[in-house]
Protein backbone atom coordinates (compact mmCIF):
# COMPACT_ATOMS: atom_id res chain seq x y z
CA UNK A 1 0.00 0.00 0.00
CA UNK A 2 2.93 1.94 1.23
CA UNK A 3 4.76 1.81 -2.01
CA UNK A 4 1.77 2.42 -4.61
CA UNK A 5 1.75 5.46 -2.52
CA UNK A 6 4.89 6.77 -3.22
CA UNK A 7 4.54 5.75 -6.55
CA UNK A 8 1.31 7.88 -7.06
CA UNK A 9 3.48 10.79 -4.93
CA UNK A 10 6.27 10.34 -7.40
CA UNK A 11 4.04 10.37 -10.91
CA UNK A 12 1.82 13.07 -10.01
CA UNK A 13 4.73 15.28 -9.72
CA UNK A 14 6.13 14.66 -12.82
CA UNK A 15 4.48 16.15 -16.28
CA UNK A 16 4.64 12.65 -17.61
CA UNK A 17 1.71 11.60 -15.80
CA UNK A 18 -1.14 14.45 -16.90
CA UNK A 19 0.26 14.84 -20.62
CA UNK A 20 -0.85 11.05 -20.95
CA UNK A 21 -3.50 11.49 -19.30
CA UNK A 22 -4.99 14.49 -21.41
CA UNK A 23 -3.51 12.24 -24.39
CA UNK A 24 -5.23 9.02 -23.38
CA UNK A 25 -8.65 11.14 -22.49
CA UNK A 26 -8.89 12.45 -25.96
CA UNK A 27 -8.41 9.68 -28.08
CA UNK A 28 -11.14 7.76 -25.81
CA UNK A 29 -13.05 10.32 -26.51
CA UNK A 30 -12.57 10.75 -30.48
CA UNK A 31 -13.09 7.18 -30.38
CA UNK A 32 -16.16 7.48 -28.94
CA UNK A 33 -16.96 10.40 -31.34
CA UNK A 34 -16.55 8.52 -34.25
CA UNK A 35 -18.37 5.57 -33.05
CA UNK A 36 -21.70 7.35 -32.74
CA UNK A 37 -21.13 8.89 -36.50
CA UNK A 38 -19.86 12.36 -35.58
CA UNK A 39 -22.86 13.15 -33.56
CA UNK A 40 -22.37 17.09 -32.56
CA UNK A 41 -23.32 16.74 -29.01
CA UNK A 42 -20.67 14.31 -28.48
CA UNK A 43 -17.84 17.55 -29.48
CA UNK A 44 -14.52 15.65 -28.06
CA UNK A 45 -13.27 18.70 -26.84
CA UNK A 46 -16.55 18.81 -24.41
CA UNK A 47 -16.47 15.17 -23.29
CA UNK A 48 -12.74 15.24 -22.57
CA UNK A 49 -12.45 18.47 -20.35
CA UNK A 50 -15.92 17.36 -18.20
CA UNK A 51 -13.70 13.68 -17.80
CA UNK A 52 -10.66 15.41 -17.08
CA UNK A 53 -12.30 17.71 -14.63
CA UNK A 54 -13.88 14.77 -13.15
CA UNK A 55 -11.07 13.04 -12.80
CA UNK A 56 -8.59 15.98 -11.19
CA UNK A 57 -11.81 16.75 -9.02
CA UNK A 58 -11.74 13.16 -7.28
CA UNK A 59 -8.15 13.02 -7.17
CA UNK A 60 -7.54 16.48 -5.57
CA UNK A 61 -4.78 17.28 -7.79
CA UNK A 62 -4.48 21.41 -8.97
CA UNK A 63 -4.98 22.79 -11.93
CA UNK A 64 -1.50 24.01 -11.74
CA UNK A 65 -0.25 20.68 -11.22
CA UNK A 66 -2.66 19.53 -14.35
CA UNK A 67 -1.02 22.06 -16.08
CA UNK A 68 2.38 21.40 -15.89
CA UNK A 69 1.66 18.38 -18.01
CA UNK A 70 -0.60 19.57 -20.52
CA UNK A 71 1.15 22.49 -21.54
CA UNK A 72 3.00 20.57 -24.24
CA UNK A 73 -0.52 20.33 -25.61
CA UNK A 74 -1.32 24.31 -25.01
CA UNK A 75 1.93 25.41 -26.88
CA UNK A 76 1.43 23.10 -29.63
CA UNK A 77 -1.45 25.85 -30.17
CA UNK A 78 0.35 28.46 -31.80
CA UNK A 79 2.27 26.56 -34.06
CA UNK A 80 -1.90 25.19 -35.54
CA UNK A 81 -2.95 28.61 -35.67
CA UNK A 82 -0.13 29.73 -37.76
CA UNK A 83 -0.38 26.36 -40.05
CA UNK A 84 -3.98 27.34 -40.81
CA UNK A 85 -2.35 29.73 -43.68
CA UNK A 86 -2.71 26.75 -45.68
CA UNK A 87 -6.07 26.02 -45.95
CA UNK A 88 -6.61 29.31 -46.19
CA UNK A 89 -3.77 30.00 -49.41
CA UNK A 90 -5.67 26.67 -51.17
CA UNK A 91 -9.01 28.42 -51.06
CA UNK A 92 -7.42 31.94 -51.65
CA UNK A 93 -9.21 31.89 -55.21
CA UNK A 94 -12.66 31.49 -53.54
CA UNK A 95 -11.99 33.58 -50.45
CA UNK A 96 -10.92 36.34 -53.11
CA UNK A 97 -14.36 36.47 -55.32
CA UNK A 98 -16.64 36.85 -52.31
CA UNK A 99 -14.14 39.53 -50.23
CA UNK A 100 -16.99 41.85 -49.96
CA UNK A 101 -19.65 39.02 -48.68
CA UNK A 102 -17.06 37.57 -46.22
CA UNK A 103 -16.48 41.56 -44.95
CA UNK A 104 -19.84 42.39 -44.76
CA UNK A 105 -21.16 39.07 -42.88
CA UNK A 106 -18.00 39.03 -40.34
CA UNK A 107 -18.58 42.50 -39.16
CA UNK A 108 -22.14 42.23 -38.63
CA UNK A 109 -21.45 38.28 -36.78
CA UNK A 110 -19.05 40.09 -35.23
CA UNK A 111 -20.86 43.12 -33.78
CA UNK A 112 -23.68 40.87 -32.84
CA UNK A 113 -21.58 38.37 -30.35
CA UNK A 114 -20.29 41.37 -28.65
CA UNK A 115 -23.92 43.36 -28.36
CA UNK A 116 -26.19 39.94 -27.72
CA UNK A 117 -23.47 38.19 -25.17
CA UNK A 118 -23.40 42.17 -22.81
CA UNK A 119 -26.57 42.76 -23.00
CA UNK A 120 -27.92 39.82 -22.34
CA UNK A 121 -25.31 38.96 -19.79
CA UNK A 122 -25.88 42.57 -18.47
CA UNK A 123 -29.86 42.23 -17.94
CA UNK A 124 -29.35 38.75 -16.36
CA UNK A 125 -27.54 40.81 -13.19
CA UNK A 126 -24.20 39.65 -13.87
CA UNK A 127 -21.55 41.62 -12.53
CA UNK A 128 -19.09 44.37 -14.34
CA UNK A 129 -15.93 42.29 -14.30
CA UNK A 130 -18.24 39.11 -15.70
CA UNK A 131 -20.31 41.17 -18.27
CA UNK A 132 -16.97 42.73 -18.79
CA UNK A 133 -14.90 39.31 -19.32
CA UNK A 134 -17.91 38.12 -21.73
CA UNK A 135 -17.92 40.82 -24.27
CA UNK A 136 -14.01 39.10 -26.33
CA UNK A 137 -16.21 35.82 -26.26
CA UNK A 138 -16.20 34.85 -30.00
CA UNK A 139 -12.56 35.59 -30.38
CA UNK A 140 -9.15 33.15 -30.24
CA UNK A 141 -8.41 33.05 -26.42
CA UNK A 142 -5.17 35.20 -27.00
CA UNK A 143 -6.68 37.81 -28.28
CA UNK A 144 -9.73 37.85 -25.86
CA UNK A 145 -7.50 37.68 -22.74
CA UNK A 146 -5.78 40.87 -24.09
CA UNK A 147 -8.74 42.62 -25.08
CA UNK A 148 -10.45 41.87 -21.43
CA UNK A 149 -7.79 42.85 -20.25
CA UNK A 150 -7.44 46.29 -21.59
CA UNK A 151 -11.21 46.67 -20.37
CA UNK A 152 -10.66 45.44 -16.99
CA UNK A 153 -11.91 41.99 -16.92
CA UNK A 154 -10.57 39.10 -15.75
CA UNK A 155 -8.20 37.32 -18.47
CA UNK A 156 -8.33 33.87 -16.82
CA UNK A 157 -12.65 34.17 -16.69
CA UNK A 158 -12.31 35.39 -20.17
CA UNK A 159 -10.58 32.28 -21.50
CA UNK A 160 -12.90 29.97 -19.70
CA UNK A 161 -15.92 31.47 -21.21
CA UNK A 162 -14.24 31.63 -24.69
CA UNK A 163 -13.62 27.81 -24.75
CA UNK A 164 -17.02 27.15 -23.17
CA UNK A 165 -18.13 29.51 -26.59
CA UNK A 166 -16.39 27.17 -29.15
CA UNK A 167 -17.80 24.37 -27.92
CA UNK A 168 -21.17 25.57 -28.30
CA UNK A 169 -20.69 27.07 -31.45
CA UNK A 170 -18.88 23.20 -32.95
CA UNK A 171 -21.76 21.24 -30.77
CA UNK A 172 -24.73 23.64 -31.72
CA UNK A 173 -23.79 25.21 -34.76
CA UNK A 174 -23.87 22.80 -37.70
CA UNK A 175 -27.40 21.85 -36.31
CA UNK A 176 -28.68 25.61 -36.35
CA UNK A 177 -27.03 25.28 -40.06
CA UNK A 178 -29.01 22.75 -41.19
CA UNK A 179 -32.11 24.17 -39.74
CA UNK A 180 -31.83 27.45 -41.48
CA UNK A 181 -30.84 25.50 -44.78
CA UNK A 182 -27.44 26.82 -45.25
CA UNK A 183 -25.40 24.14 -47.70
CA UNK A 184 -23.06 26.62 -48.78
CA UNK A 185 -19.63 25.33 -47.17
CA UNK A 186 -17.93 28.91 -47.46
CA UNK A 187 -20.87 29.93 -45.45
CA UNK A 188 -20.77 27.34 -42.66
CA UNK A 189 -17.35 27.96 -42.16
CA UNK A 190 -17.81 31.46 -41.85
CA UNK A 191 -19.89 31.69 -39.68
CA UNK A 192 -18.54 28.47 -37.32
CA UNK A 193 -15.31 30.84 -37.33
CA UNK A 194 -16.24 34.26 -36.62
CA UNK A 195 -19.03 32.72 -33.75
CA UNK A 196 -16.61 29.89 -32.37
CA UNK A 197 -12.96 30.57 -32.89
CA UNK A 198 -10.38 27.41 -33.24
CA UNK A 199 -12.82 25.08 -31.72
CA UNK A 200 -15.43 25.44 -34.15
CA UNK A 201 -12.77 25.72 -36.98
CA UNK A 202 -11.33 21.80 -35.57
CA UNK A 203 -14.68 20.56 -36.57
CA UNK A 204 -14.97 22.82 -40.03
CA UNK A 205 -12.27 20.76 -40.76
CA UNK A 206 -12.96 17.44 -40.19
CA UNK A 207 -15.96 17.83 -42.24
CA UNK A 208 -14.89 19.91 -45.30
CA UNK A 209 -11.83 21.74 -46.68
CA UNK A 210 -13.66 24.83 -47.59
CA UNK A 211 -15.43 25.04 -44.50
CA UNK A 212 -12.45 24.76 -42.83
CA UNK A 213 -10.51 27.51 -44.85
CA UNK A 214 -13.28 29.43 -44.41
CA UNK A 215 -13.94 28.93 -40.75
CA UNK A 216 -9.71 29.22 -39.94
CA UNK A 217 -10.41 33.06 -42.03
CA UNK A 218 -13.10 34.29 -40.05
CA UNK A 219 -11.45 33.12 -36.60
CA UNK A 220 -8.26 35.72 -37.60
CA UNK A 221 -10.28 38.49 -39.11
CA UNK A 222 -12.68 38.61 -35.72
CA UNK A 223 -9.78 38.50 -34.17
CA UNK A 224 -8.65 41.67 -35.70
CA UNK A 225 -12.11 43.53 -35.95
CA UNK A 226 -12.98 42.60 -32.43
CA UNK A 227 -9.33 43.85 -31.23
CA UNK A 228 -9.77 46.79 -33.27
CA UNK A 229 -14.42 47.50 -32.42
CA UNK A 230 -14.66 46.24 -28.96
CA UNK A 231 -12.72 49.27 -27.26
CA UNK A 232 -13.86 52.05 -29.24
CA UNK A 233 -17.57 50.26 -28.65
CA UNK A 234 -16.69 50.19 -25.36
CA UNK A 235 -15.69 53.69 -24.50
CA UNK A 236 -18.92 55.00 -26.19
CA UNK A 237 -20.95 52.97 -23.85
CA UNK A 238 -19.02 54.25 -20.83
CA UNK A 239 -19.47 57.90 -21.86
CA UNK A 240 -22.91 57.25 -22.00
CA UNK A 241 -23.12 55.88 -18.03
CA UNK B 1 9.74 18.12 -42.61
CA UNK B 2 12.28 19.06 -39.67
CA UNK B 3 13.01 22.49 -41.71
CA UNK B 4 9.38 22.94 -42.20
CA UNK B 5 8.24 22.73 -37.99
CA UNK B 6 11.45 25.28 -38.21
CA UNK B 7 9.94 27.53 -40.44
CA UNK B 8 6.11 27.38 -38.97
CA UNK B 9 7.88 28.38 -35.33
CA UNK B 10 10.27 31.01 -37.47
CA UNK B 11 6.37 31.98 -38.47
CA UNK B 12 5.07 32.49 -35.21
CA UNK B 13 8.35 34.03 -33.61
CA UNK B 14 8.69 37.11 -35.77
CA UNK B 15 4.64 37.26 -35.28
CA UNK B 16 5.53 37.34 -31.58
CA UNK B 17 8.78 39.92 -31.86
CA UNK B 18 6.38 42.45 -34.04
CA UNK B 19 3.78 42.60 -31.53
CA UNK B 20 5.91 43.26 -29.05
CA UNK B 21 7.57 45.39 -30.95
CA UNK B 22 4.86 47.32 -32.31
CA UNK B 23 2.15 47.16 -29.20
CA UNK B 24 -0.46 46.07 -31.27
CA UNK B 25 -3.16 44.03 -29.62
CA UNK B 26 -3.28 40.97 -32.18
CA UNK B 27 -1.47 37.99 -30.54
CA UNK B 28 1.60 36.46 -32.38
CA UNK B 29 0.43 33.51 -34.13
CA UNK B 30 -1.77 35.60 -36.03
CA UNK B 31 0.28 37.44 -37.44
CA UNK B 32 2.38 34.28 -37.82
CA UNK B 33 -0.50 32.90 -39.88
CA UNK B 34 0.04 35.43 -42.03
CA UNK B 35 3.68 35.72 -42.68
CA UNK B 36 3.35 31.97 -43.66
CA UNK B 37 0.59 32.99 -46.06
CA UNK B 38 2.53 35.47 -47.43
CA UNK B 39 6.07 33.04 -47.87
CA UNK B 40 3.37 30.85 -49.73
CA UNK B 41 2.12 33.40 -52.26
CA UNK B 42 5.60 34.40 -52.81
CA UNK B 43 6.25 30.60 -53.22
CA UNK B 44 3.59 29.81 -55.04
CA UNK B 45 3.05 26.15 -53.76
CA UNK B 46 2.66 24.58 -50.70
CA UNK B 47 5.65 22.26 -50.54
CA UNK B 48 4.74 18.17 -49.67
CA UNK B 49 6.88 18.49 -46.24
CA UNK B 50 4.91 21.44 -44.94
CA UNK B 51 1.88 20.13 -46.03
CA UNK B 52 2.42 17.27 -43.80
CA UNK B 53 3.50 19.24 -40.44
CA UNK B 54 0.25 21.55 -41.27
CA UNK B 55 -2.02 18.71 -41.10
CA UNK B 56 -0.64 16.87 -38.69
CA UNK B 57 -1.83 19.99 -36.35
CA UNK B 58 -4.75 20.48 -37.85
CA UNK B 59 -5.95 17.43 -37.61
CA UNK B 60 -5.55 17.53 -34.03
CA UNK B 61 -6.74 21.17 -33.47
CA UNK B 62 -9.24 20.37 -31.45
CA UNK B 63 -6.70 18.43 -28.44
CA UNK B 64 -4.92 21.71 -28.50
CA UNK B 65 -7.87 23.46 -26.24
CA UNK B 66 -8.38 20.81 -23.79
CA UNK B 67 -5.82 22.36 -21.44
CA UNK B 68 -7.42 25.65 -21.22
CA UNK B 69 -10.84 24.13 -21.40
CA UNK B 70 -9.89 22.02 -18.18
CA UNK B 71 -9.12 25.80 -16.53
CA UNK B 72 -12.63 26.13 -15.56
CA UNK B 73 -12.21 23.91 -12.74
CA UNK B 74 -10.09 27.27 -11.06
CA UNK B 75 -13.07 28.98 -11.80
CA UNK B 76 -15.80 27.38 -10.41
CA UNK B 77 -15.59 29.73 -7.27
CA UNK B 78 -15.53 33.02 -9.21
CA UNK B 79 -17.94 31.87 -11.48
CA UNK B 80 -20.83 31.35 -8.63
CA UNK B 81 -23.79 33.30 -8.93
CA UNK B 82 -22.83 34.43 -12.83
CA UNK B 83 -22.45 31.16 -13.93
CA UNK B 84 -26.09 30.93 -14.89
CA UNK B 85 -26.29 34.71 -16.67
CA UNK B 86 -23.33 33.72 -18.20
CA UNK B 87 -24.10 30.11 -19.49
CA UNK B 88 -27.32 31.82 -20.91
CA UNK B 89 -25.65 35.08 -22.64
CA UNK B 90 -22.83 32.83 -24.06
CA UNK B 91 -25.08 30.38 -25.80
CA UNK B 92 -27.91 33.26 -26.85
CA UNK B 93 -24.86 35.18 -28.44
CA UNK B 94 -22.69 32.13 -30.28
CA UNK B 95 -26.83 31.29 -31.71
CA UNK B 96 -27.09 34.32 -33.23
CA UNK B 97 -23.64 35.32 -33.84
CA UNK B 98 -23.77 31.96 -36.40
CA UNK B 99 -27.42 32.71 -38.13
CA UNK B 100 -26.64 36.10 -38.48
CA UNK B 101 -23.30 35.24 -40.26
CA UNK B 102 -24.74 32.52 -42.64
CA UNK B 103 -27.61 34.19 -43.50
CA UNK B 104 -25.63 37.46 -44.51
CA UNK B 105 -22.94 35.28 -46.14
CA UNK B 106 -25.43 33.53 -48.36
CA UNK B 107 -27.66 36.16 -49.50
CA UNK B 108 -24.17 38.38 -50.47
CA UNK B 109 -22.51 35.47 -52.11
CA UNK B 110 -25.88 34.34 -53.81
CA UNK B 111 -26.14 37.78 -55.32
CA UNK B 112 -22.57 38.13 -56.21
CA UNK B 113 -22.71 34.62 -58.13
CA UNK B 114 -26.04 35.30 -60.05
CA UNK B 115 -24.35 38.95 -60.70
CA UNK B 116 -21.97 37.44 -62.34
CA UNK B 117 -23.55 34.59 -64.47
CA UNK B 118 -25.73 37.39 -65.71
CA UNK B 119 -22.88 39.08 -67.14
CA UNK B 120 -22.02 36.16 -68.76
CA UNK B 121 -25.15 35.95 -70.15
Amino acid sequence: MNDILELWVYLSASPLLHLTLTLVVFVLASRLYRQLQLHPLLNPVLLSVTTLVAILYFTGTKYDTYFEGAQFVHFLLGPATVALAIPLYKQFDKVKKSALAIGLSLLCGSVTSVVVAVFISWLLGANTVSVISIAPKSVTAPVAMGISQQLGGLPSLTAVIVIVTGIVGATVGPLILNLLKVNDWSARGLAIGTASHGIGTARALQVNQVAGAFSGLAMGLNALATAILLPLMWNIVANYL
Amino acid sequence: MLEYIALILICQLCGELLVTASGVGIPGPVIGMLLLFVFLLIKGAVPEGLEKVSSTLLDNLSLMFVPAGVGIMAHFELLGANAWPLMIAVFSSTVLTIVVTALIMQSASRNASSASSAMED
